[in-house]
């Protein structure tokens, strides 16, 4: 039974810790500039910064890092149809 | 040793298979988020203004702190199954345990939040909220929609994760019982446990008419050894859905609190 023990190991403790760090320090970062009044370019900071969180949760947490690639294109394909229909909707609001 | 009945015990799992199953119900998760995100966008770009103004209601604070906590219980969610994945099977549970805790406290906050909303009269369709502007009523039709349903899906989540956490402190060890030869070919015999040498390490009475029948019980520890990931797929997906939830709020916190 041995080869059927886990071999996700490879992920260790000291990864996800730092993980929630960067994640905390994306946190303080976002509300620092929220304050700061910025105008447009705060909208811009907070979704950036949103997006990399995500991302970093997404590659860590969700070890999405260490899936095969299939796992990888059904992650993109998904976000693709999202931004396709983000794009669609903004094509129209936008032009009307 | 042919006589064991039983020692073909076959589970089939497929690991990868219920990993993509998750995966794909989170898409539909991602879609039904992305919708309202959508419409956010949508009405903040018309009601840009209104917008900013009615953010203000919203207590960066609570936002933050909540932040915080959904984060930090993502720590923990993804320690308890690095944690069972190396067999350390009460430290995951205590993380598991940790984790739900910390939605809870989501929660417990998220009703602190909008109960005082409801004492100032805002909530939807109040008296107090349609004398606002259209713009302030959509933000707040949207916000108590998106974090409602956000905060429904954190409640979802602690569900799922008690129920996994019970399971495996239910399920403290595989145990697989083999019958053993019957009555006619065991009197006179013993039972005994062999060395690398062939030494005994122990061994059991010999075996008179009083024994009905022998059956040998494998109770597997949870070592390092013993864990296989297919085990713990439940407790792996559960885990994709809390950070999923965790996604949306990283979204949701930026978007509605702090717009001001």
């Amino acid at each position: 039974m041995d080869n059927n023990r886990t071999d996700q190991e490879h992920t260790g403790f000291d990864v996800y810790v730092l993980t929630w760090v960067t994640l905390l320090i994306l946190t303080a970062i976002t509300v620092t500039v929220a304050g700061m009044h910025l105008g447009k370019l705060s909208v811009l900071v907070a979704v950036v910064v949103a997006t990399v969180k995500a991302g970093v949760v997404l590659y860590f947490f969700m070890h999405l890092k260490y899936e095969s690639a299939l796992f990888k294109i059904m992650v993109y394909v998904a976000l693709g149809t999202l931004m396709i229909f983000v794009g669609l909707t903004f094509f129209d609001i936008l032009f009307r | 040793m042919n006589t064991i009945d039983g020692l073909t015990v076959h589970h089939h799992r497929d690991y990868t298979g219920a990993k993509i199953g998750m995966w794909v119900f989170l898409f539909t998760e991602l879609l039904l988020f992305g919708g309202m995100f959508i419409l956010y966008s949508v009405y903040r770009t018309v009601h840009a203004e209104d917008f900013h103004h009615a953010a203000m209601e919203l207590d960066t604070l609570v936002g933050t702190m909540n932040t915080l906590i959904l984060l930090t219980s993502s720590l923990t969610m993804a320690l308890s199954i690095a944690l069972i994945q190396t067999g350390r099977k009460k430290s995951s549970i205590l993380c598991l345990v940790l984790t739900i805790a910390f939605g809870l406290w989501f929660m417990v906050n998220k009703y602190f939040e909008w109960g005082a909303k409801f004492e100032h009269g805002l909530y939807p369709g109040s008296e107090f909220l349609l004398q606002h502007s259209q713009g302030e009523i959509l933000f707040f039709g949207l916000y108590f929609t998106m974090t409602g349903l956000h905060g429904l899906h954190v409640l979802v989540g602690v569900g799922v994760l008690s129920v996994v956490g019970f399971k495996m402190l239910n399920k403290p060890y595989e145990d697989i019982v083999f019958a053993g030869p019957g009555v006619d070919k065991l009197e006179g015999a013993e039972i005994a446990l062999l060395g690398k040498s062939g030494q005994k390490m122990w061994s059991s009475e010999v075996i008179d008419d009083s024994v009905e029948r022998v059956s040998v019980r494998l109770k597997y520890r949870p070592v390092g050894k013993r864990v296989r990931k297919e085990d713990y797929a439940l407790l792996e997906n559960s885990g994709l859905y809390w950070h999923l939830v965790d996604i949306i709020w990283i979204f949701l916190f930026p978007l509605f609190y702090l717009i001001t």
